[in-house]
């Protein structure tokens, strides 16, 4: 019992099931089975985002970029919508021009040496500079895209929309990526302590771009979920989505000096704020409490975190002498 | 050799008697004793590990005794931070200078105690015209308004007595000043010493070189293994003699050394150069061999390992392993032509804290234990089981945090992940650095087995027990080079020390 409370996942968990009992006592109707769906839905970009960010930073790195990407990506999509490119390779498209964005960061971390945030602040205005030439800053709105475009995220199957789905494809996928490859561990071993790495014979600058690839690739796809879920794209879709997606990793217990972190909580600390920014409008909170709100969320798992780094080495001996 | 307080016509300034300080599983100092004399220096001689260190952070402060007693000008004082050190007039000069890069030269003599203006603000004028005052004291022409980081770090030496001299010291520490000077500036620090000994302060010099010793010391102590040996006056001592003192023990530690057979050549390094840390490095090693490597901290036995391991390139040289000549540029290759090295550092290169044990010691032998591109945790657990208990590990579980085992059973983590890739050669650097005695055995113990199972091992260790009772073979390297090599009955503290301080054989004695 103790153990299972001492999982930070484990209390993540609990602090969602208080927050939905809240919410419950005040609007019943929000714990419904397909308010929750919908819920989920609506949190699946912050989700996808947040598993590729979680990469970067195990690797102690950030990626900023990540909602800029998905901007310019979305773009893309949409303008290839609007020339008539068929869906499957506006697909693909997304993707290797999200990897290949992600690997620009990765490039200038690796081979320039420069601190990721520096980096991917600055390509971060630059992606989003790059929409505003490409477009002039016009719109394209809902009645510029084809029908098929628009409709594949919102398709239903099994009861939940390919969104979702999406969403659930990414969390399976990078489960096994973080614990199933080589190059999972060593996310793990470049982030917890990169001078031994390079003893392991793991090269550090290539383990981060590949984590930046991974987080390029994920945003350029979300790029066109968002885009055809929304049915409009503009210079400015997602501004300042970057720090929800960073929060979401905050929260769910990921180390921002690297080394540590897991998927379950990853996806519950997205979902933390999903449930926030969808609960609170609904029981009639001002926009101003749910940032204020969501800051707190994230000074807390702070706090959390920083608590339970103290030394652990006698708690760990006593247990040893219980099987002993 | 005088061992009672040196009875000079004046006083001591400053008198340590009795100083005790352990840390856990370590005597550092045992009831030492040390006496500095007004416009004097005098040397404090002793090998790795003798207390030098842990001497100069009791007088400077950092650390307190547990024992024994501090006077100054005969009369009992504490320090019981760097602060009261200071304003009792003992300031040292660091091996690397602690100062600030960003600030000025003025800023930095004055960090801490800068003059004031009426208001309490800092009087600039005033710290300036005082700072130039202090340099040109020295005889260092620098501008005080320039900032640190422009500066050689011979300047920054210089700033950092001038800032010793602005707390109007009267003990300055010099811990291994010329270490990383030029020779040109090694010539001006010891006109900077009779400066200062014309000034009247009492100086401590510490150094491992004889030569400058020789050439500037007035009085010597001798330190041994945290314990006190003898002073007296540099005039009636020979460097024979002070190598005898700071050696003088019998290997009475009991080493598990089994007699090995000594097979085949597996590793052949001839002429591995390096630009900045090493040239002309040669020697042939063998299947079942303990092949030791002694010299003092710095001596670039470390960069050496580094470079057959890939972590640094060498300019220049070849290495053969079997059959092969191999050029290694990265750790991979090392680690595929059956070279590992556990680093001496082990905190920082060694572990990756965070990750549990099992998946530390199979990071390095991923491609073996997983399948069609994906991990098997079965296979891994297999393998960090075998490797963990050959070396007797003693940890809860294997799934267990490696930041969370003592320093030993860390060790042990890093040299289990090392031989799960079957390597041919193994490197252990300073292996028994810092862990207890306990464990200590244990690695002994275990590099006698590898080696009796025809590993070949090379040992970096600054600890002459353990480079005598464990090696079949050493290698003593100076500045660089290789500067001997003994094996046998040639094999003795002192010829070691000897070559690693650079004293030819005909001198001494």
């Amino acid at each position: 019992m103790s153990s299972l409370l001492k999982s930070r996942e484990a209390i993540l968990a609990l602090a969602i099931l208080i927050l939905l009992a809240l919410i419950a006592s005040r609007f019943p109707g929000f714990v419904s089975p397909l308010n929750l769906a919908n819920v989920f839905t609506d949190t699946s970009p912050l989700i996808i985002l947040a598993l590729g960010q979680m990469v970067v930073i195990v690797t102690k790195c950030i990626d900023l970029s990540v909602a800029a990407n998905l901007a310019l990506t979305g773009m893309i999509a949409a303008m290839m919508n609007g020339a008539g490119v068929p869906l499957p390779l506006i697909l693909l498209t997304v993707i290797a021009l999200g990897a290949t964005l992600g690997a620009v960061n990765g490039l200038l971390v690796w081979k320039l040496d420069i601190p990721s945030i520096v980096v991917t602040l600055g390509t971060m205005t630059i992606y989003r500079g790059i929409i505003f030439l490409l477009t002039d800053g016009k719109w394209i709105n809902a009645h510029e895209m084809t029908e098929g475009f628009k409709a594949l995220p919102r398709l239903i199957f099994l009861g939940l929309p390919i969104m979702a789905w999406m969403a659930v494809a990414v969390i399976v996928l990078t489960v096994v990526l973080v614990r199933r490859t080589a190059l999972g561990r060593a996310f793990f071993a470049v982030g917890g302590n990169a001078h031994a790495a390079v003893y392991t014979g793991i090269s550090v600058g290539r383990t981060q771009m590949a984590a930046f690839v991974i987080s390029g690739a994920l945003a350029g796809f979300t790029g066109y979920l968002w885009v055809a879920r929304y049915a409009v794209a503009y210079v400015d879709i997602a501004g300042g989505f970057e720090l929800d997606v960073v929060a979401a990793c905050v929260i769910g217990g990921i180390a921002i000096a690297g080394g540590a972190g897991t998927v379950a909580g990853c996806v519950m600390g997205a979902l933390f704020l999903g449930i926030i920014k969808n609960a609170l409008p609904v029981v009639g909170i001002s926009p101003f409490w749910q940032m204020a709100i969501s800051g707190a969320a994230i000074l807390i798992a702070i706090a959390f975190n920083s608590r339970n780094q103290g030394p652990k080495g006698r708690i760990i001996l006593k247990k040893a002498e219980h099987r002993a | 050799m005088q061992a009672q307080p040196a009875s000079g016509t004046t006083p001591p300034v400053l008198s340590l008697r009795g100083i005790s300080k352990s840390f856990p599983g370590v005597r550092a100092l045992n009831g030492v004793q040390l006496d500095l004399f007004p416009g004097q220096v005098t040397a404090l001689i002793g090998e790795n590990g003798a207390g030098k260190s842990t001497i100069v952070k009791i007088l400077t402060g950092i650390y307190q005794p547990d024992e024994g007693s501090i006077a100054i000008d005969g009369r009992p004082v504490q320090f019981p931070t760097a602060q009261a050190a200071g304003d009792a007039g003992v300031t040292a000069i660091h091996q690397e200078t602690v100062l600030f890069d960003e600030l000025t030269v003025a800023e930095n003599i004055f960090i801490g105690h800068a003059p004031r203006t009426r208001l309490g603000l800092i009087d600039w004028a005033a710290m300036e015209a005082e700072a130039r005052r202090l340099l040109t004291s020295i005889g260092a022409n620098l501008d005080p308004k320039v900032r640190l980081r422009d500066l050689g770090i011979a300047s920054k030496h210089l700033v950092a007595i001038a800032r010793a001299l602005s707390i109007d010291a009267r003990v300055v520490i010099m811990d291994e000043p010329t270490a990383a000077l030029s020779h040109k500036e090694i010539h001006e620090l010891y006109e900077l010493v009779e400066t200062l000994k014309a000034q009247g302060k009492a100086i401590l010099f510490i150094s491992h070189k004889f030569d400058e010793i020789f050439r500037i010391a007035d009085r010597w102590t001798v330190f041994r293994d945290g314990q006190f040996i003898a002073e007296g006056h540099i005039t009636d001592v020979t460097e024979g003699q002070l190598v005898q003192m700071m050696v003088g023990r019998s290997v009475d530690q009991i080493y598990p050394k089994r007699p090995a057979r000594i097979g085949n050549p597996v590793l052949t390094v001839s002429g591995y150069c390096h630009p900045t840390e090493f040239e002309d490095i040669g020697f042939t090693l063998h299947e079942g061999e303990i092949l030791g490597f002694y010299g003092l901290v710095g001596a670039g036995r470390s960069e050496v390992m580094q470079a057959l391991f890939g972590i640094t390139k060498p300019s220049k040289g070849a290495c053969r392993i079997g059959n092969d000549i191999r050029v290694i540029r990265s750790t991979a290759q090392a680690v595929e032509a059956g070279i590992v090295y556990v680093p001496e550092d082990r905190g920082k290169q060694g572990a990756v804290k965070g990750l549990p044990i099992f998946q530390n010691v199979t990071l390095p032998s991923l491609s073996r234990t997983s399948k069609g591109g994906f991990l098997r945790l079965s296979e891994e657990f297999r393998l960090a089981r075998d490797y963990t208990q050959r070396l007797d590990l003693r940890a809860a579980s294997l799934d267990q945090d490696v930041g969370l085992l003592s320093g030993g059973n860390q060790q042990k983590v890093v040299i289990a992940k090392w031989l799960a890739t079957r390597p041919r050669v193994i490197i252990l650097d300073e292996p028994t650095k810092g862990i207890d005695i306990g464990s200590k055995a244990a690695v002994h113990d275990f590099m006698s087995e590898l080696a009796a199972q025809g590993l070949a091992v090379i040992m970096v260790s600054s600890e002459i027990p353990e480079v005598l009772g464990m090696s079949d073979r050493v290698i003593v390297m100076r500045e660089g080079r290789i500067a001997a090599e003994f094996a046998g009955d040639a094999m003795t503290p002192e010829n070691l020390v000897r070559a690693a301080v650079g004293i030819e054989e005909g001198e001494a004695a």
